[in-house]
């Protein structure tokens, strides 16, 4: 068995789970970020590669977001119907991850299963520029990964993907 | 001191998480793909040099600092001043050697292995090497070649977090040919 499952108590699981006790300045994540972008670039042949490539970390960091998000939001209890989960994304989940709630959450008008998150400035966009080869891509992928994570482990399995929308 | 006006960005600040985590998928990604737990050392380190070349920009743009006469008014700035700023810690320097060109930075709390552990097949993983290379890349841009490394690490048991700073030389400027 993996050790981490014989191994025993470990302490970090022991500890409260509080608030994160410092804040990060956008600018060290902006760079991590676009270090991140620029080394998946280079082991991926296209945009539709490099998108799925960032939405697979942002899978990562999704299952790893919901827990504590539901724990500190929601006293641990599961949404259960599909508007909440989308509503827990919108606010709580965005406010703990990028400081503010999303802009808009929508309803699309043909299909009543899909819906629209709507954001101006996306936090991770913030300091990419996007050449015009390659104006197809949107890093909000591993925004998009990230929400689809959370929306698959609090059991509503969806397909999220990042657009540009225009007005 | 006038700060320049109308720059846009004052430091704005973050919640650590999402960038604790995004870090942590950025290594988990790396140990998938590399084999072994020291070219993800290597690789991590590269990344922070490229990174470090950035940043010194902005942060010399964002704090007015001025030029460095020594190796402990550096050790400062980078202690009080730029983890401050980027990280929202202030490590302390300590264990300056006799000659005054090695420090260590200890860092009682590191945003970037909050909630992480090592597990025991990655033991030689070097999990924050990021920050190594980012002082390195930074500092070179100001004409200081440096080695950094990490002495302890709270993921491996210490109960602090060290970095050993050590001064190695100044880089001269090399004119491009041509001009004398």
């Amino acid at each position: 068995m993996e050790s981490r499952f014989t191994r025993g108590k470990s302490p970090l699981l022991e500890r409260a789970l509080g608030r994160p006790r410092c804040e990060v300045s956008l600018s060290a994540f902006a760079l991590l970020f676009s270090e991140l972008v620029q080394y998946c670039q280079n082991r991926v042949y296209s945009v539709a590669e490099l998108q799925a490539k960032l939405a697979q970390l942002g899978q990562q960091v999704g299952w790893k977001v919901l827990d504590p998000l539901a724990a500190r939001e929601r006293s641990g209890r599961r949404e259960t119907k599909v508007l909440s989960a989308l509503l827990l994304v919108k606010g709580p989940l965005w406010r703990a991850l990028f400081g503010r709630e999303a802009d808009k959450l929508e309803q699309a008008n043909d299909d009543a299963r899909t819906f629209y998150v709507i954001e101006k400035e996306p936090l991770v966009n913030a300091f990419i520029s996007v050449p015009r080869e390659n104006s197809s891509l949107n890093c909000a992928a591993f925004t998009a990964g990230l929400v689809e994570a959370v929306l698959g482990a609090s059991g509503f399995p969806a397909k999220v993907s990042a657009h540009w929308h225009k007005g | 001191m006038s700060r320049q006006a109308g720059r846009g960005t004052e430091s704005k600040k973050m919640n650590s998480e999402l960038f604790t985590l995004t870090y942590g998928a950025l290594v988990t990604q790396l140990c998938k793909d590399y084999e072994n737990d020291e070219d993800v050392n290597k690789q991590l380190d590269k990344m922070g040099y490229n990174i470090g070349v950035r940043l010194i920009e902005d942060f010399l743009a964002r704090s007015n600092v001025g030029r460095c006469h020594d190796f402990r008014e550096t050790a400062d700035v980078i202690s009080k001043i730029a983890f401050k700023m980027y990280l929202g810690i202030t490590p302390s320097v300590t264990n300056w050697s006799p000659g005054g060109d090695e420090f260590s930075l200890i860092l009682e709390n590191n945003p970037l292995v909050d909630f992480v552990e090592l597990p025991d097949n990655h033991s030689s993983l070097i999990y924050s090497n990021l920050l190594c290379g980012v002082l390195r890349g930074a500092l070179e841009m100001v004409q200081m070649a440096v080695d950094v490394k990490f002495v302890q690490d709270t993921l491996k048991g210490d109960s602090v977090t060290e970095i050993r700073m050590k001064f190695i030389r100044r880089i001269e400027d090399n004119l491009p040919a041509g001009e004398e």
